[in-house]
């Protein structure tokens, strides 16, 4: 048997597309190598304890990478925008705490390492009787649909206590005999360890998805679905496909969630959860695979430690959206890949001084925006509660004209540069891609 | 038993709500035929088109490609019976590279279907063939471009190539040589008449050149009747026709 | 009967209020494609300005200056954000104003707090119109009905009479072609984006006092606002006004007859008991589904008749 491994792995070794993508694969490697060691970085190696903050958001992060890449299945690959996605994480939640407890009462056996599958295939299943009504439509019909749906579910989570739980939710013990590691899963670095193998997988998974036929033509059904009618593929069977899948991996997603925090409430089938997947996967970049897996680290971080310091932090990741969508619609990661080209014909420096032109002013302008929302929330609120507000342990007094004289100077005069920059920062790029085609031209 | 007739329209009429487009058109395009549509603007030639593909209903009438009836199907089970078009305005898959458009347009024609068990690039036999056919369409250095970055020209030729991809024997193209010089032209029409050997080929075309050098049968239809159908040479000669049509300047 | 009579009232001035918000929105997203989600915030600023206004000044003024406000807000989203947007795409626009009313909310929340103000019914309108069988019909709901049937008569106008009217109905069902006519579709565009917000800011001036005002308010009435503009279908207003008066009637005889689907089988002669399978789901009283309604219904309508009642275009 093992001979057959050695010689199945040497005949794979041998293939040369197989040695080129594993060429390509090191980033990923050195990622993986680094998410596993990341814990220990913030280990407390006196008191011989890792830091539960650090493990809780590692392990968030983890399972919102899987939640963003199963929206951008639907999103950035078929075309398909949906508001009701954190219906498959949720339920698949539900049916995986509702295993969780029949596990711990003896009435099922299932290794906590497969726990995920329970989800994943209640994702799927529930994915394949919602995406049959919502891929009937595309476009604005298909994402008003699956609103509709978000809220149904949603609210049905709050009605029915069954299987629900109503308003409290379904909690469970994690603390199980049926580990195949012998693991009981009560440490959460265990758990960390659970969601990153389960996040390495679905990574792979989705990954490969991109690469065979349906795949493809989630791609080619989102750029043209008449051209695809006419190489004799239905876009409905293949929206719905996709849109099953994508429901498995998110299930996949919210049986980690149920592991992880023991407890699934109406929140985690309802539109803000949902809304989220669309931020998480949109300011991370829908045109590149890993673009979502940016987002979600993104988005996850601002969450923990924004809400620590503003109240407001909602109020900039909504400006944030709503500029990418105008600007860059091709999220972070399209910025990154736009270079690429650029860099890779050393033309990079070229920008530099545009940058700098458009750059500093940008940020000007966007401080003097944050300082006058902070200015407003504090006044509006902050200061009913009590606190002081203060920047850079300087105290500020909302009271007076000077804060927001300052703030909004700074605003109207950071944002005025940088959008009267606008135009000649295009026509430089414009001349770096001129000078980069000119270039392959003459090779 | 005779072969039915590659595709067939009886008494077809199309009217959008009011406005009548269609009067009554009977063809009969007989398998392995190369038939030229021409006929002024407005004449209704992509309506026509459109109704054989089924990408609009006729309002009555009976349109049967190889003897089916085919008014209730969906577009893609139309193509799948073996008939394929291409578009007027350009139909790519805009933002996947030509080699993939290629490859897509061969997928389901070789059985591969809504597959998730294939990777891709370990179908040897699928990327040859699409390899191949870029070769055949003389896009092979820009295999990796985004479809939408190609010129015009390469574009009209990229889809041809997806036209044709899937192996369909009725193939219907819509202007195919628009928007292109003498030399482009040229070069397209050796392409089509290569490609189409031996399938039956039902072409839009305003270039005269064009016509008189591929087709077999020329239709003239002016204000959605046709008004003749013939050999190119009698066609030419036709007073009506010319009146209508082709006016003094003789192809 | 007079349970019936009392709440075929109180169907038809929702119905009226939710036709003042339909119509901006079916006349937007007809014309421009665009399904515009920041629309029910235009209610919620209307509501939230009347509110500060009346504070200030008084009702009547507030009565003008706020849905002006939302006019001018929302010819301001079309210019300088929605345009841009279109550039790269529909997806984009639907974007952009999911980012707008996202924000929005986040503003709304920030500056007057996440409990709902008490911005309350003038005290001129605040009697008993009249009383049927024992229960009194508000003033103020005459006064609502009294200014959605004037709004009504105004649009209906403004599309027949005015040229403007003519080229806006034109742009419903053939916007290319308006444009390829000559007319300046932007400008056309962003009138009637402006001209919707600030009927949306009207609504929510005389609705924000009859309902509740809080930053909420904007995400429950926007889907069922989505509901009756498919309902009604699109390039209709005649679809959209039938329907906001069918959405405003079911949602209030819902909320009163107190039956669930276990009551229904009961008159069958089948019981269901605690241990019935989905039992939870056949007792639940219709009024507690009544919020549901318009979302079930916008799943329905759009999976099985998306053109709608009358609509003379595709979503």
């Amino acid at each position: 048997m093992i001979a057959a491994v050695v010689r199945r792995v040497g005949i794979m070794a041998g293939d040369p597309g197989i040695r080129a993508a594993a060429r390509r694969c090191w980033p990923w490697v050195a990622l993986l190598a680094f998410t596993i060691v990341l814990p220990w970085l913030f280990y407390d190696w006196s008191k011989g304890r890792h830091a539960g903050f650090v493990v809780s958001l590692l392990s968030q992060i983890g399972l919102m990478i899987i939640f963003a890449l199963s929206f951008n299945m639907q999103m950035g690959q078929a075309g398909l925008l949906s508001f009701g996605h954190a219906v498959y994480l949720g339920l698949g939640g539900y049916v995986t705490i509702h295993a969780i407890n029949a596990v711990g009462a003896g009435r099922l056996w299932l290794p906590m390492e497969l726990m995920p599958l329970v989800g994943g295939f209640s994702g799927l299943l529930f994915a394949i009787v919602f995406g049959w009504m919502a891929t009937k439509q595309r476009g604005t019909a298909y994402a008003m649909i699956t609103l509709g749906l978000g809220e149904l579910v949603g609210a049905a989570a709050v009605m029915f206590n069954g299987f629900f739980g109503g308003e409290g939710g379904i909690t469970a013990n994690r603390i199980l005999k049926t580990s195949l590691f012998g693991l009981s899963y009560g440490p959460s670095i265990q758990v960390y360890y659970l969601i990153l193998a389960w996040t390495a997988v679905s990574v792979v998974a989705m990954l490969l998805l991109t690469q065979v036929p349906l795949g493809r033509m989630a791609n080619a059904c989102r750029d043209n679905f008449e051209r695809a009618q006419f190489v004799g593929y239905d876009p409905r069977m293949v929206r719905f496909y996709q849109c099953a899948l994508s429901g498995f991996f998110a299930g996949i997603a919210g049986a980690l969630y149920a592991v992880d925090y023991e407890i699934v409430t109406f929140d985690a089938v309802g539109s803000i959860l949902s809304a989220n997947a669309l931020l998480m996967t949109f300011i991370g970049g829908i045109g590149v695979f890993w673009g979502p897996i940016v987002g979600a680290v993104l988005i996850t971080l601002l969450q923990s430690w924004m809400s620590l310091i503003s109240n407001a932090w909602l109020i900039y990741v909504a400006v944030l959206f709503i500029v990418m969508v105008i600007y860059a619609p091709g999220g972070i990661a399209g910025l990154i890949m736009a270079h690429v080209p650029i860099w890779r014909a050393g033309r990079l420096p070229a920008l530099a001084l545009p940058y700098l032109r458009i750059g500093p002013p940008a940020l000007i302008g966007a401080a003097g925006f944050a300082g006058l929302v902070e200015l407003t929330y504090f006044v509006t609120i902050g200061s009913g509660q009590g606190k002081s507000l203060s920047v850079l342990h300087q105290a500020i007094d909302a009271g007076s004209a000077r804060p927001w004289l300052l703030a909004s100077t700074l605003f109207v005069a950071g944002t005025g540069i940088a959008l009267s920059q606008r135009r000649a920062f295009a026509a430089a790029w414009d001349a770096v891609g001129e000078q980069i085609r000119m270039k392959e031209r003459s090779r | 038993m005779t072969t039915p007739a590659a595709v067939v329209l009886r008494d077809v009429h199309k009217s959008f709500g009011l406005t009548k487009i269609i009067h009554g058109v009977s063809l009969e395009i007989p398998r392995g035929q190369r038939h030229a549509i021409i006929g002024p603007n407005g004449a209704g030639k992509t309506t026509l088109f459109n109704m054989i593909s089924n990408r609009v209903s006729a309002t009555s009438g009976e349109i049967e490609l190889n003897g089916r009836p085919v008014h209730n199907l969906p577009p893609h089970e139309i193509n799948r019976l073996g008939l394929s078009r291409s578009f007027q305005t350009t139909s790519l898959f805009h933002r996947l590279s030509v080699f993939e458009n290629v490859r897509c347009a061969l997928l389901w024609s070789r059985g591969y279907g809504y597959s998730i068990r294939h990777l891709l690039w370990r179908q040897h036999d699928l990327n040859a063939a699409a390899e191949r056919l870029l070769d055949r369409l003389n896009l092979r250095d820009r295999r990796d471009v985004a479809a939408g970055l190609l010129s015009y020209a390469e574009q009209r030729a990229l889809e041809i190539g997806i036209t044709i991809a899937g192996g369909a024997d009725v193939i219907l193209l819509d202007e195919p040589t628009a928007g292109m010089n003498r030399t482009e032209a040229d070069r397209a029409v050796a392409l089509i008449r290569q490609i189409t050997e031996g399938k039956t080929l039902v072409m839009v075309e305003h270039d005269m050149n064009v016509v008189f050098d591929l087709a077999d049968v020329v239709s003239v239809l002016v204000y959605g009747r046709i008004i003749a159908s013939d050999v190119p040479a009698r066609v030419r000669a036709d007073p009506q026709v010319r009146e209508a049509y082709l006016g003094t300047k003789a192809a | 009967m007079e349970l019936i009579l009392v709440t075929l009232l109180n169907g038809l001035v929702y119905g009226m209020l939710l036709f003042m918000l339909a119509s901006g929105l079916t006349l937007i997203f007809s014309m421009m494609g665009v399904l515009n989600f920041a629309h029910a915030s235009m209610y919620m600023i209307g509501a939230y300005l009347a509110f500060q206004i009346s504070q200030a000044i008084g009702f009547w003024p507030a009565l003008i200056i706020a849905p002006a406000l939302c006019g001018v807000i929302g010819a301001a989203i079309e210019m300088y954000g929605l345009r841009k947007a279109h550039r790269n795409g529909h997806v984009a626009e639907l974007l952009f104003t999911f980012g707008i009313a996202f924000l929005i909310e986040k503003g709304v929340q920030m500056i007057w707090g996440l409990a709902p103000v008490p911005y309350r019914v003038p005290s001129a309108l605040d009697f008993a119109l009249f009383t049927i069988y024992g229960t009194n019909f508000h003033a103020y709901r005459g006064f609502m009905l009294l200014i959605s049937m004037l709004m009504f008569l105004a649009i209906r106008l403004l599309l027949t009479r005015t040229r403007v009217g003519l080229i806006i109905q034109a742009s419903l069902t053939n916007p290319e072609m308006v444009g390829a006519l000559g007319h300046n579709v932007p400008r056309v565009f962003t009138t009637v984006f402006a001209g919707g917000s600030a009927l949306a800011g009207l609504a929510g001036v005389i609705g924000g006092n009859y309902l509740v005002t809080e930053p909420a308010m904007a995400f429950t009435m926007g889907p069922i606002v989505f509901v009756v503009v498919v309902f009604g279908g699109l390039g209709s207003l005649a679809g959209c006004f039938i329907a906001s008066l069918v959405m405003g009637l079911v949602q209030s005889f819902a909320v009163v007859f107190d039956v669930s689907l276990a009551d229904l089988l009961a008159r069958l002669g089948i019981v269901v008991t605690a241990r019935t399978p989905l039992a939870e789901v056949l007792t639940v009283p219709l009024p507690r589904i009544a919020a549901l309604l318009p979302f079930l219904l916008l799943v329905l309508i759009l999976v099985f008749k998306p053109r709608g009642l009358m609509g003379t275009r595709d979503t």
